[in-house]
């Protein structure tokens, strides 16, 4: 059943849009969450504040509320040229890249917070101490090194983010899940589509806790690692 | 196009008492399913994590498949597999309710059982081995000594793992349950004011999960070990 046309179009398409939505809210989130996780730890108040207000407003709310924020709502007050911007382009797929984005960013801030504050403050103070700036400090020296060290708790923030593009589908992206309804419907057989769909996922998201153990063995700092995981809990 | 305060003034009942609270013709209610998916789920998680740290191969492996299969797909998918099949499989329809509570147990407790599982392990062996010299039962061990202390050690994440819970409970409104999101849904497609809807509802969620996180970190500090002794 699964193998007649059209049926492997939709879930190949599927596929190919989950994993667009989540390379692109991946690079959106990964850019927040660098920013304001760093801006969370940075010596001065007003910074912090505005970072911490956004991280606590963000995450606290459920992706799905934001999903239908950005998809029904914001486009009204949006200035006409960023409306007719995001409808030229696909307002379902770019909503969602906005809300998982947005959402991810603040929870990936969470995750480089507590890695930049695992690193001791020797660094920051050695970094200004051999003339540089606060900011080149943290360009060169800590967010490097917090980069590295939170490559674990990363990569299962990743993996959540692709989980939850699945949610694109209530703002109609025929992402994955959505494409896996559309079999259910068309064809009535509901055990075989979500069985399909629920191993694609499986060997997408093993597929890149696989690739991500590598690449923690590879980038590891010899001697670190404990600290962060002890940071962690 | 100015803020709307007054649409939300006169939906405001109606989103809190039904969407929030679950009063009204609908049933539903996101509270209403958050709190019971957070005690079953965590019950249902013990049992998981427990059974996860057994040293008997036939409890110990269905339970890591059980965990790892769970957390490697969306909560989504598990709600559509009861949705679709829970009817098939006892021949009547299952309200809404019941299949988001069961599809939420059954996914948080792989969640939290990993929790427990590590909140376990961060005891002392020495703790076990002592308890076990002393006489005590496996039941008597972990009920009343190495339990007690990993919770201890694992209400941050814990805590974390019923905000994350109470937020998906939105969820619930894909497959039509009047929580607070199908009750802003509901309004703002009769209202058309999704802007206003949305972000009050926003508020709403974020006004809980706040205080929680708040309340956990209230709860590290006045459970941390260091002080009770």
């Amino acid at each position: 059943m699964l193998w007649t046309a059209p049926h492997p179009a939709w879930l190949i398409d599927g596929i190919l849009i989950t994993l667009r939505l989540a390379a692109l809210s991946w690079i959106f989130a990964v850019l927040l969450g660098i920013f304001f996780g760093a801006l969370r730890t940075v010596p001065f108040r007003p910074l912090r504040a505005i970072a911490t207000a956004y991280v606590e407003f963000f995450r606290n709310v459920p992706l799905l509320v934001w999903l239908f924020f950005w998809y029904f709502g914001a486009p009204e007050v949006f200035p006409e040229f960023l409306r007719q911007w995001f409808i030229r382009h696909g307002i379902e797929i770019w909503s969602a890249i906005a809300a998982i984005s947005v959402y991810h960013g603040a929870r990936f801030a969470e995750v480089i917070r507590s890695g930049i504050q695992s690193i001791p403050k020797t660094q920051l103070e050695a970094g200004i101490a051999s003339g540089l700036s606060v900011g080149q400090t943290y360009r060169l020296i800590i967010i490097p090194i917090a980069l590295r060290l939170i490559v674990p708790p990363a990569t299962n923030e990743s993996l959540n983010l692709l989980k939850n593009t699945s949610l694109a589908m209530t703002i109609g992206v025929a992402e994955l899940t959505f494409a896996t309804r559309q079999i259910e419907t068309y064809t009535a057989k509901a055990i075989e589509a979500f069985t399909a769909g629920t191993l694609i996922y499986l060997v997408l998201c093993l597929g890149i806790s696989v690739i991500m153990n590598q690449v923690e063995r590879k980038f590891a700092i010899p001697g670190l690692i404990a600290r962060a995981e002890r940071a962690e809990h | 196009m100015s803020f709307d305060w007054a649409v939300i003034i006169t939906n405001a009942k109606f989103l809190l008492l039904q969407g929030l609270i679950g009063i009204g013709a609908y049933g539903g209610g996101t509270l209403r399913l958050a709190i019971p998916a957070i005690l079953l789920g965590f019950c249902v998680g013990i049992i998981l994590g427990l059974a996860r740290l057994a040293s008997r191969p036939w409890i110990h492996y269905p339970a890591v498949v059980y965990i790892e299969v769970i957390r490697g797909i969306p909560l989504v998918m598990v709600i559509f597999w009861f949705w679709f099949l829970v009817p098939v499989m006892i021949g009547r329809p299952v309200p809404e309710y019941w299949v988001a509570l069961t599809a939420f147990v059954i996914f948080e407790a792989a969640y939290i059982g990993e929790i427990i599982r590590a909140g376990i392990q961060s005891v002392p062996k020495g703790q076990k081995d002592a308890a076990t010299a002393s006489g005590l039962t496996y039941s008597q061990t972990m009920g009343s000594i190495i339990l007690p202390q990993a919770i201890r050690n694992m209400i941050p994440s814990l805590v974390t793992q019923f905000i994350v819970l109470f937020k998906d409970t939105s969820l619930a409104s894909i497959i039509g349950m009047m929580d607070l999101t199908k009750a802003a849904q509901t309004v703002s497609e009769r209202e058309i004011r999704p802007f206003e809807m949305y972000l009050f509802i926003a508020v709403v969620y974020w006004a809980f999960t706040y205080s929680m996180s708040r309340f956990s970190r209230w709860l590290e500090v006045h459970m941390s070990p260091e002080r009770s002794t």
